[in-house]
């Protein structure tokens, strides 16, 4: 296993006291990093010692270290998974040759889009979600915010340091971009539209947490497949992180929707007392998971079936050897698409369905998670079923976008879409109330009313444990 | 027949608006409205469809607007500029359709030069989100280029490293020739398939400036304002309407009020026949806005314009164009002293540059040209140009039918070709001389006389006539098309070399080679294979 050299001022496992060149570059970056963090991070909380995780090895559970830290002070860091040795291609047309441990010359363009795309991201989310902390419902939940957020920050590393190792001046460049742009900044947005409207609510918090940071597990889990190792090294490593992001969403709305089942079974009105109604959550949920799945770019796409074409993107778990047809050259994709006021059967060549096939792995894995929510509902014997909105519903990107489809997926015109639009999707109503339940809770093991506590707290701590000591 | 008639009213493709001395031409492509079926113009891309809408617009800012003193490009369409060309339609596209779309537009582009050289106008383009290939090279038509700085949009030349092409609508040549920049920065540039952002790109010359997406429109207006400060003030005038430009068809071709075309599609040629006046034309400025487009010069050209957009898009098998003038000589040369006489109206000088802009389309199709003057012939003035931008000119000399041909007072700079020179200096590149006493002395000829003054490429004796005139096109008609396309092509443009004359000479001529290869058009070819799921392979033997 490699060894991570925890006393450099960048903690990392990749050499870099060696590398003398990328060490300076990335020291270079490094305070531009850290104010733009103070900037337009959490800065409110800068001074508070929050008990965070940091990851001080790769191995299997070794990695997490619990201990109080200031923000700013966090040991940002840079870890890969350890290489396999001699690794194949496995994939598209290059299958077979030796994987590459610099970037062809060829991919290049394509290749560093992939990665500032996918480095936009991180910053974006901590960006949009910066005033979250004033609302936190406990200081188990504000931990946990903290928490996605730095771990944010260290993917945002993990991107640089393949930009500044591999891509020269131009991704120097691209570095120093990626701090420059603002979330919801007119003059310089994030690349992506998701990632420009801000985050003020905990339930959008919770639901974003589910549906779009799985949109990065998927995005990552492609590329964890890349045939250019530093690529498909670094995301692997950031897929464990991601988890825990993904936890904090699942079990986020779960407890929402525990604590409203609660009441109702208690025969209380989640309303009156400043609970969120199941109805609101599901039209919350119908949100957010349609605009994750537009994430997933068109699901007709040559662009996407270039990166395969290259091997620059796999399909989900592609090296676990699940798929007959490694080049994807023989198959294609059967969806049925919107023609007039029918649905047609359209085929798809598998190539340039890629987005298609991780859409829907996507798509499995959510259903999965609201199955577990309906699970409780059914135990605490209320009839409301939570439903994840089909993927034709509601979508911007991709062939269900040019026309009006029910959370069911079944077709419409625009005007009934439209007499239904409050029904499914959040109304301003909706989003006032919501608004209206976010009061900070901040003693210790004391939850908000609109949400249930966790069973037990972070590291097994106990839950009036002081995750957020304020200065 | 190909409908080249638009109207802003029912643009599809375009926004046009006019508000005192600014225009805002701002493109928003319909996506589901193809010229062609089968591919959809996502993304701000454009075809002929999209072209033709723009050239209309760039000629009636022209005759209807004079007011007009800066044109504002832009787009309507969310985060990007212009695309480019639609790939899709020119990976499907024909050979020959590609050729003469390629032309079009770069003439369409030419046109917006055109305009900023001779009519007061300039052309702002702003920049307001991603714009690549064809989109680039729009832009550098104009005179300042403007790039939002939203930290994501470039400018870009992909061609090369994405689609195994050129950027061939002048793209390549004005980067060097126009903009001047350092042929290193743009060799790095046009293989830069992600192209440059504002900062880089204004560095190496390639944008006038970047601004701010909350500034950028306010930005751009202001600079407008300078420009309109800047410039000479403009008298104050209306502009005239221009009508559609109506065609007939029938059995043997297709004609207009003036212009007539008969086709012989078994002998692959057609008779381009074309009228002088028959009435009174203008003499005054008054008279000018009076007539409006029904006056001879306009009208006559216009439709000679059409002609050949349709013979160069609908009838690729005609290979040789026979050139014929009908009418009185007088009529024409008097047309032209009225227009001469008016020169102090903006409306005459307009009709003088339409005049030009005809010819050198005329001159720039890839047929055969052949002008026959023949009895009742009536080549003068602007029909003797028309002879002269052709390839041959067979003379009639017959005493009983005698054949008279005169030059008239725009052949002297008036009418400019693409290299620069007018229409006598390019014939007489060996005795500049003789071109300059021919233009001075705006001579009328017998048949003999034009002879002798080398205006014939043959002169023909009345018994000869028909055989020698016969075989002479029919040899013609059975050589190699590509041959002949390289061949007048690198004959009628002798002399130095303008940004123009690169385009269509070598631009152009690259670029047809390169849409012919294996590498761009094969089966793998890398313009094929765009967008398909595999990646291209190259023959990657240098020749």
């Amino acid at each position: 296993m490699s060894q991570v050299d925890l006393e450099a001022r960048i903690p990392n496992n990749v050499g870099l006291r060696e590398d003398k060149r990328l060490l300076r570059a990335l020291e270079k970056w490094q305070p531009a990093f850290i104010d733009w963090w103070k900037d337009t991070g959490p800065s409110d909380f800068n001074a508070d010692q929050i008990y965070l995780r940091t990851a001080i090895g790769v191995g299997k559970g070794g990695w997490a270290h619990f201990d109080y830290v200031k923000m700013p002070d966090y040991r940002w860091g840079i870890f890969l998974a350890d290489p396999v040795v001699d690794r194949k291609i496995h994939f598209g047309d290059h299958i077979g040759e030796s994987i590459w441990n610099d970037v062809p010359g060829e991919m290049r363009n394509r290749l560093r889009r992939l990665i500032v795309t996918q480095g936009d991201t991180e910053p974006a989310s901590v960006e949009q979600q910066r005033l979250l902390g004033h609302t936190a419902p406990s200081l188990y939940d504000m931990r946990s915010l903290f928490q996605v957020n730095a771990e944010e920050g260290r993917h945002l590393w993990a991107m640089v340091y393949l930009l500044h190792s591999y891509f020269g001046a131009d991704g120097r460049d691209e570095a120093d971009a990626l701090l420059e742009r603002r979330s919801g900044d007119e003059d310089s947005p994030r690349i992506l539209e998701a990632f420009n409207k801000p985050i003020t609510t905990w339930l959008d918090f919770f639901c974003f947490t589910t549906f779009t940071d799985r949109d990065g597990k998927y995005q990552l889990a492609a590329l964890a497949e890349s045939s250019f190792d530093p690529l498909a090294r670094t995301t692997q490593f950031m897929l464990t992180e991601e988890a825990y992001h993904m936890q904090t969403g699942e079990n986020g709305v779960g407890r929402i929707i525990h604590r409203c089942a609660e009441l109702m079974h208690a025969g209380e009105d989640p309303r009156k007392v400043g609970a969120i109604p199941l109805d609101i959550v599901q039209r919350y949920i119908n949100e957010w998971a349609s605009a994750s799945m537009d994430l997933f770019g068109g699901e007709d796409s040559t662009n996407a079936a270039e990166s395969f074409a290259s091997g620059l993107k796999g399909r989900y778990r592609e090296g676990d050897g699940i798929y007959k047809d490694p080049k994807a050259l023989e198959h294609s994709y059967k969806a049925e698409v919107p023609e007039g006021d029918h649905m047609v059967e359209k085929e798809i060549p598998l190539r340039r369905a890629m987005n298609a096939l991780l859409l829907d792995s996507y798509v499995a894995d959510c259903q999965r998670i609201v199955s577990r929510w309906n699970r409780d509902l059914e135990r605490q014997q209320i009839d409301f079923r939570i439903v994840l909105p089909s993927k034709r519903f509601n979508r911007h990107q991709g062939i269900y976008s040019s026309a009006c489809f029910t959370p069911q997926g079944e077709l419409v015109d625009a005007e009934a879409w439209n007499s239904q639009r409050e029904v499914w999707l959040p109304s301003q109503a909706d989003r006032d109330y919501v608004e209206s339940c976010m009061v900070a809770v901040r003693e210790p093991g004391k939850f908000a009313n609109w949400i249930s506590p966790p069973p037990r707290g972070v590291n097994d701590q106990p839950l009036d444990f002081e995750f957020v000591k304020f200065h | 027949m190909i409908d080249f008639n638009r109207h802003p009213s029912s643009y599809r493709h375009w926004r046009l608006r006019c508000e005192g001395a600014i225009a805002r031409l701002d493109l928003a492509v319909d996506a589901e409205f193809p010229y062609a079926e089968g591919y959809e113009l996502k993304m701000n891309s454009y075809d002929l469809g999209v072209d033709i809408e723009l050239a209309d617009a760039v000629q009636r800012l022209r005759f209807e607007h004079p007011e007009v003193k800066v044109v504002v490009i832009s787009s309507a369409t969310e985060r990007v500029f212009c695309a480019g060309a639609n790939i899709p339609m020119l990976a499907s596209a024909t050979h020959a359709f590609k050729v003469n779309f390629c032309k079009f537009t770069n003439e369409t582009r030419l046109s917006i030069e055109d305009a900023s050289r001779h009519s007061g106008i300039r052309f702002v383009a702003a920049v307001n989100g991603a714009c690549a290939g064809g989109g680039y090279e729009l832009a550098i038509a104009c005179d300042e280029i403007y790039l939002v700085n939203d930290n994501s949009s470039t400018v870009s030349l992909p061609e090369v490293p994405l689609l195994g092409v050129l950027p061939g609508t002048g793209g390549l040549t004005r980067l060097v020739d126009k903009r001047k920049i350092r042929r290193d920065r743009a060799d790095v540039f046009s293989t830069l398939a992600e192209g440059l952002r504002g900062k880089r790109a204004k560095n190496w010359g390639l944008i006038d400036d970047t601004w701010p997406k909350s500034r950028f429109v306010d930005k751009v207006d202001a600079r407008a304002e300078e420009l309109i400060g800047e410039l000479p003030s403009k008298e104050p005038c209306e502009g005239i309407e221009l009508g559609p430009i109506a065609a007939r068809e029938d059995e043997n071709g297709f004609s207009y009020e003036y212009v007539s075309v008969v086709l012989e599609e078994a002998k692959r040629r057609a008779t381009l026949s074309i009228q002088a006046p028959t009435s009174p034309q203008p003499k005054t400025a008054e008279e000018f806005a009076q007539a409006g487009d029904s006056c001879w010069l306009i009208k006559c050209f216009r439709e000679l314009d059409d002609a050949i957009c349709q013979l160069r898009f609908g009838y690729p098998e005609i290979g040789v164009i026979l050139l014929e003038t009908r009418g009185d000589q007088a009529a024409i040369l008097a047309a032209e002293e009225g227009l001469v006489a008016s020169q102090d109206s903006w409306l005459a000088r307009e009709i003088q540059f339409l005049l030009a802009r005809v010819l050198r389309r005329f001159e720039l199709t890839a047929r055969s040209l052949f002008a026959l003057a023949d009895q009742g012939s009536a080549f003068a003035g602007i029909f003797l140009e028309l002879a002269l931008a052709s390839d041959r000119i067979y003379v009639l000399d017959d005493p009983d039918k005698p054949v008279e041909m005169a030059v008239g007072p725009l052949s002297d700079g008036q009418l400019p070709m693409s290299n620069g020179l007018t229409r006598l200096q390019s014939r007489f590149l060996a005795d500049p001389d003789a071109a300059a006493l021919l233009a001075r002395e705006k001579p009328r000829m017998t048949a003999v006389e034009a002879d002798e003054r080398g205006l014939a490429t043959f002169l023909v004796e009345d018994l000869d006539w028909e055989d020698d005139v016969r075989i002479a096109i029919e040899e013609r008609a059975s050589l190699s098309p590509d041959a002949l396309t390289g061949m007048e092509a690198s004959l009628r443009f002798g002399g130095a070399e303008t940004c123009d004359s690169k385009i269509f000479g070598r631009l152009s001529a690259w670029q047809n080679w390169i849409f012919i290869r294996p590498n761009a058009t094969g089966e793998r070819g890398a313009l094929a294979s765009y967008g398909k799921p595999e990646a291209a392979r190259f023959d990657w033997r240098r020749t």
